[in-house]
């Protein structure tokens, strides 16, 4: 028996006008959150001097974590500036914070629920397996269509890259609470909503921030892809240099994206030690 | 009124539990359900019923329901079928609005492994029950610190639980269970996971906190000496049935089947058996007599000893045979032969503890109340029967 060819294409790209025909309203409202978030976010960035910002930054690594990450920062996003690349490194920070943020925005509540409804969790964990396995450049495509060229489908891409650990961690967090502190929570007539926030989230944070801190790096990682769609920034610079074959310039920018990398990994990582301590 | 009625209750684990219920009555054992159905049956139609300000053990070894029925009584685990009263109250019929206001206000809870919250200090986790319910910080902060002084944890507010010992741990478990003052304290194998001494002092001190608190206690125990020390009436469970329920010394003295003598046979009855279990009726003389009388009296009885007492039945002293004769010879009264100065020990006192006292008197050990007043009195072969196992004299006989 001959078999057609199943019409996955077909379908997919129906979808996409269908979505585009009938979402349109949602998508353009997501446009401007969206938008106006990084825009809002890389003019404050920018609106400092940029050695002020390098020795704010240093200062507040040096706080959260140790001294030394305070000088490497410090030495870091000097080499930055010096090297050029200060603008578009703010650009991108603007880029990979809204994706951070939004990410927890979305993923916390998300992991929450499948903590707490194992039917959301066995609906959700495949959905996230394909996000991350799913070659980001194919939702590139319906993401451009949506969201037209720009920063906005770049964040949209990352956070769907990048919201996975979050989700995942959150949920992983909340399941490991120790039955019997749910159980004595329980005991002594807490309420679902009290229960969350008094004993499983402060339980589960570590997880959570360690969830966070992965979303983080995966939007970072997402910068050079971004920015075939038109977001501006480091990544960018990398692609240009990439597309023009130039190494030296190529390897300037992917420097500013490591330096950035390590100071916002290692911040995220410290920021619930430093707590601690207290 | 008992304060807690417990009838039939019953916990049927797995798909469609109800089922079974009826399978129970009809008389089904454990394993007949489970190969049949497949079903778990964690408590099997247990009835008992708890008065107010009584310490109620339930007893077992691991796997015989009894964590189940604890958690049955305040729905931590979803009953199947049964009735738990509270004040005649059904606490299944509850809403979870009723229930919740039931777990805040009327029932506490101790759990064995303590179950603090390590992100909280000691006092915010004994304030945690009453956060819940809305209490001000003031307020509950106030409670908690009063409950804290209680258990001996003053000035221990601000550690956290990690900073403390496992003994220290469980008082801020008992403070943070007693914090709201509620009606009935379930204790979940609540000094299991502590040292044996350690957890000789937390039974005394909770002995000590229920005389002065009067709290309705359900203590769940796999220690027979643990539940028989601060318990008023132990429920023995097997295999999810309550096989016995009674005063510790019923238990001791009349189990209800093999099986509960299997658990008490290796009692250390010098622990649980008290001098009024083993004492016998003393011989008495009042101080008006003679001492020819004592003396004919000493004949008739065949004892060598009388014990004197006064007409309220307090004790005065003891005289002998060789005193009596004496007496008659050199014409004295009673008064001038009594021996004021002997041993004595109060109904209470555990068997252990009697050793010293009876190896160091040639007397019987008087037993007497608190008003002075002879219960009776206990010679050596008593103590040495009753250790061995053998018939142990009725009380006072």
């Amino acid at each position: 028996m001959d078999i057609p060819k199943i019409p996955i294409a077909q379908w997919v790209d129906k979808l996409e006008k269908l979505l585009q025909e009938y979402l349109s309203p949602l998508f353009n409202f997501i446009r401007l959150i969206v938008g106006s978030t990084v825009n809002g976010l890389e003019s404050v960035l920018q609106w400092f001097p940029p050695l002020l910002l390098i020795v704010l930054i240093a200062a507040l690594t040096w706080y959260v974590a140790k001294w030394r990450m305070g000088i490497f920062a410090l030495l870091g996003l000097y080499l930055i500036y010096n090297l050029g690349y200060w603008s578009g490194t703010m650009q991108t920070l603007a880029l990979v914070l809204t994706a951070a943020i939004l990410s927890v925005v979305i993923g916390v509540p998300i992991g929450i629920l499948c903590a707490r409804k194992s039917a959301v969790q066995n609906i959700v964990t495949p959905v996230l397996d394909f996000m991350q396995t799913m070659p980001a450049f194919v939702y590139l495509l319906p993401a451009i269509t949506f969201f037209r060229l720009g920063v906005v489908p770049g964040v949209i891409a990352s956070i769907i890259f990048a919201i996975p650990p979050t989700i995942r961690l959150t949920n992983l967090g909340i399941r490991q609470v120790p039955a019997e502190l749910v159980e004595a929570a329980d005991a002594f007539g807490s309420t679902p909503s009290q229960k969350l926030i008094k004993l499983q989230l402060p339980i589960a944070l570590p997880t959570i921030m360690a969830g966070i801190n992965q979303t983080i790096m995966l939007s970072l990682s997402m910068v050079v892809i971004a920015s075939m769609i038109g977001a501006q920034g480091v990544g960018a610079d990398v692609y240009r240099a990439v597309t023009q074959a130039k190494t030296g310039v190529g390897f300037e920018a992917g420097i500013a994206i490591v330096v950035l990398a390590i100071i916002l990994d290692r911040l995220t990582q410290n920021a619930l030690r430093k707590k601690k301590k207290q | 009124m008992p304060i807690i009625e417990v009838k039939k209750l019953t916990k049927i684990f797995g798909p469609d539990a109800k089922r079974a219920i009826p399978l129970l009555n009809d008389g089904w054992s454990k394993e007949k359900i489970l190969k049949e159905t497949k079903l778990t049956v964690g408590v099997n139609q247990a009835s008992f019923s708890i008065e107010e300000g009584q310490i109620f053990v339930i007893m077992g070894l691991s796997g015989s329901g009894k964590s189940t029925l604890v958690r049955l009584l305040n729905r931590l685990i979803e009953p199947t079928g049964g009735e738990v009263l509270f004040n005649g109250d059904n606490v299944l019929k509850m809403s979870t609005e009723k229930l919740r206001r039931f777990r805040r206000k009327n029932i506490g809870m101790v759990f064995q492994k303590f179950a603090l919250f390590p992100h909280r200090t000691v006092v915010q986790n004994v304030e945690y029950g009453m956060e819940v319910q809305g209490m001000s910080k003031a307020e509950r902060h106030q409670k908690a610190m009063t409950s804290l002084e209680l258990v001996g944890l003053k000035g221990w507010e601000d550690s956290y639980p990690d900073q403390l010992s496992g003994g220290m741990q469980q008082r801020v478990g008992l403070a943070r269970g007693l914090a709201n003052d509620p009606d009935i304290l379930l204790m979940d194998e609540a000094f299991s996971a502590l040292d044996p001494l350690i957890r000789k002092d937390m039974q005394d001190e909770l002995l000590e906190l229920q005389s002065k608190m009067k709290k309705t206690i359900v203590f769940i125990t796999h220690d027979l000496d643990e539940a028989l020390r601060i318990g008023d009436q132990i429920a023995l469970m097997k295999d999810g049935s309550i096989v016995q329920i009674g005063s510790p010394e019923e238990i001791l003295m009349q189990p209800a089947n093999k099986y509960v003598e299997r658990f008490v046979e290796d009692v250390d009855l010098s622990k649980v058996l008290t001098a009024s279990h083993i004492m016998r009726k003393p011989e008495t003389i009042t101080l008006e007599r003679g001492p020819r009388v004592a003396l004919q009296l000493m004949r008739d009885r065949g004892v060598s000893n009388l014990y004197v007492v006064d007409k309220g039945k307090k004790l005065i002293g003891v005289i002998s045979a060789e005193d009596a004769s004496q007496a008659i010879k050199d014409n004295q009264t009673l008064e001038s032969i009594i021996q004021r100065e002997l041993p004595s020990v109060s109904p209470e006192t555990l068997l252990h503890e009697l050793f010293e006292i009876i190896s160091t008197t040639r007397l019987p050990v008087a037993v007497i109340d608190e008003d002075q007043r002879l219960q009776g009195i206990i010679i050596k072969g008593a103590v040495l029967a009753a250790l061995a196992g053998n018939t142990i004299p009725e009380a006072g006989a």
